[in-house]
């Protein structure tokens, strides 16, 4: 990762945001509504793609998280009366520290144990959601989820939340953009790449892979925090363990281990079933499909597919270059 | 106490189909380190496949049954491994497992769509009717299906250990080079793993659909307690997984009569959290080692 492309990453960021920040306005409130839901779920499928895409761990809890996140957040404001930002802040808190708890004891054993455990996780959490109807409302839910007040100003209409959205999910993804630049980001990488060098370098690996993953789980509590104002009504069903496996699903349709990847992949996953509304129920199978087939054609996903183009077209005019092997 | 052997009885019947999926899990995962996140909707469909072929085609069952399995066995046995795993094994073992989980996706969501989203009975392969044995009233079903499955988990022992193709099957998960130095037709015995755990599936969907009805979405609680037999058996061993079954189904039909039943998923969860932190290569299993 040189100093340029990442440079790259900045500006499109922040290109991105100018034009989400006034896109709406010829969009109606539905259309509103699935540009903030694209973005809400990026914030989630970014926490994953540390956890995935950088520190190679499976975690299938960050719809699980997601919904501890938004269940705490809808609890605090709505119960406790508590301002949404600090419900958000103890959100992402919650789940930082419940993924450490996770992580610790499947951590210290083999990477791939992560998956179990987070798969168990995912279905306690669940069964918790459902259950415990004294405090989540079981399958009825929790309902009228107040939206932010910011300086005065009230969020109530989709168009000031969804700029609201779009200004907190730019602080969350300058935060991990700056973190992956920072030794813990590069450190993350050293993990990914080769564990045992990394650990021979003096990397303490188990706390690193640790914090990546808390990390990660921290950013679906975030998500969450901000799902849950947005759509105003939550129950238990959008947090299950299938929701999870999407959200991985994402994580490589878009490219993992990409700085932006997590933007493209949720626009697969979010935006993708609009466009497909004249199928009916079929497009989980045709994302799904999508997803198997660019693992076998290219397994770094959308963005990994932009940049092999980019790099054939730019080696074309040169006719210099010598054919790389298995390239054609 | 009459009320506990029969639960006892329930758990050993669910824990035997459970094996038979942790079995075929730890099979493919020898062979081919793939994770199959998908075998939970591998032990859904064959029934979902049976009954689309009897109210969809009018086929009488036990041909339906018979094409079933067989469509089944081609389908998920050696069209997953030549059009999944063959081509992506090469990027490694992350991208694999999360084809599987889209794999799982399109299973469950092709059952809803294809076929139907209501659950649907499946007829039983025994009359079910209860014995009253020492006053201990026993499902015929329950001893049915620890019979059958105990039978093809006895046939599958004594293949892998007692005969040629399947010493040399042991032989290609343990060491493949050596194996294919040693003449072994590794590729051939790598698939033959794929269609065994796809015939275990099968039998495993005919076994419990009559129990659990069958429905697009069981994949997700079966798949979770094959996982489960799996590692709390142990990762890397046949008897592992058997045991594991065996332990999980108990601990699920004790737990649901005794301790609350909106909670019964937790207790084998606890279970997995607690094997893990303890003796994570699983009861059974043996210590892998690490390579460099």
């Amino acid at each position: 990762m040189n100093a340029s492309r990442v440079d790259g990453v900045l500006v499109t960021l922040l290109l991105g945001v100018l034009i989400l920040w006034f896109a709406p306005a010829s969009m109606g409130r539905y259309g509103t509504y699935v540009l903030s839901l694209w973005i809400v779920t990026a914030v989630a499928v970014m926490g994953l793609n540390l956890t995935l895409g950088v520190a190679g761990l499976k975690s299938l809890a960050q719809a699980a998280f997601m919904g501890i996140g938004a269940y705490a957040t809808a609890l605090l404001t709505t119960k406790a009366g508590i301002g949404w930002f600090p419900a958000f802040m103890i959100s992402g808190a919650l789940c930082f520290v419940v993924g450490l708890f996770l992580g610790f004891p499947a951590l210290r054993v083999k990477a791939h144990y992560l998956a179990f455990v987070t798969l168990a996780f995912s279905t306690l959490v669940w069964l918790v959601l459902r259950n415990e109807q004294w405090l989540t409302g079981g399958v009825f839910g929790l309902s009228n989820i107040p939206r932010p007040v910011i300086f005065g100003i009230k969020t109530d209409n989709a168009l000031p939340f969804h700029r609201f959205v779009v200004v907190v999910t730019l602080a969350l993804a300058l935060i991990l953009w700056w973190l992956l630049r920072s030794p813990w980001g590069r450190a993350f990488l050293a993990l990914r790449e080769n564990p045992v060098r990394a650990a021979s370098l003096g990397i303490n690996i188990r706390a690193y892979t640790l914090l990546a993953f808390a990390i990660g789980s921290a950013y679906a509590g975030f998500a969450g925090a901000l799902y849950a104002p947005l759509v105003e009504f939550i129950d238990p069903s959008p947090f299950q363990l299938s929701a999870s496996f999407f959200l991985l699903l994402m994580v490589v349709a878009g490219g993992s281990g990409y700085q932006l990847g997590p933007f493209v992949g949720a626009l697969l996953g979010v935006v993708l079933p609009e466009w497909l509304r004249f199928t009916g129920g079929l497009y989980l199978i045709i994302f799904a499909g999508i997803v198997i087939a660019l693992l076998i054609a290219c397994p770094q996903g959308v963005l990994g597919l932009f940049e092999r183009g980019w790099a054939a077209v730019k080696r074309r005019p040169m006719g210099a270059n010598p054919p790389v092997k298995g390239a054609a | 106490m009459a009320e506990f052997i029969a639960y006892l009885i329930a758990g050993l019947a669910t824990g035997a189909i459970y094996a038979l999926a942790a079995i075929g899990f730890t099979l493919v995962w020898q062979t081919s380190q793939t994770i199959n996140f998908a075998q939970g909707e591998f032990v859904m469909l064959p029934a979902i496949l049976i009954l689309a072929a009897v109210k969809l085609a009018g086929l009488p069952l036990w041909i339906a049954v018979i094409l079933g399995i067989a469509a089944f066995i081609l389908l998920f046995g050696w069209g997953f491994k030549l059009v999944i795993v063959d081509p992506m094994i090469r990027h490694g073992v992350l991208p694999l497992a999360i084809a599987t989980m889209a794999l799982s996706i399109i299973m469950k969501e092709g059952a809803k769509d294809g076929f139907t989203a209501e659950a649907q009975t499946f007829p039983s392969l025994v009359p079910q009717e209860t014995v009253t044995f020492l006053g201990i009233s026993i499902s015929l079903q329950h001893i049915a299906i620890i019979v059958v499955a105990c039978v093809a988990i006895g046939a599958l022992q004594w293949f892998v250990t007692q005969t040629k193709t399947g010493r040399q099957m042991q032989a290609s998960a343990q060491n493949p080079n050596v194996a294919l130095i040693l003449g072994i037709p590794v590729a051939q015995m790598v698939m033959l793993t794929f269609l065994i755990n796809a015939a275990l599936a099968a039998l495993a969907s005919i076994l419990i659909s009559p129990i659990y009805l069958a429905k697009f979405s069981n994949g997700e609680v079966i798949g979770l307690f094959a996982f489960i037999a799996a590692i709390v058996g142990g990762f890397n061993q046949v008897r592992g997984a058997l045991a594991g079954g065996l332990i999980v189904g108990v601990i699920d039909s004790l737990a649901a009569a005794y301790i609350s039943t909106s909670y019964r998923l937790a207790v084998p969860l606890v279970l997995l959290v607690v094997i893990i932190l303890i003796k994570p290569e699983g009861l059974f299993g043996r210590k892998e080692e690490r390579a460099v």
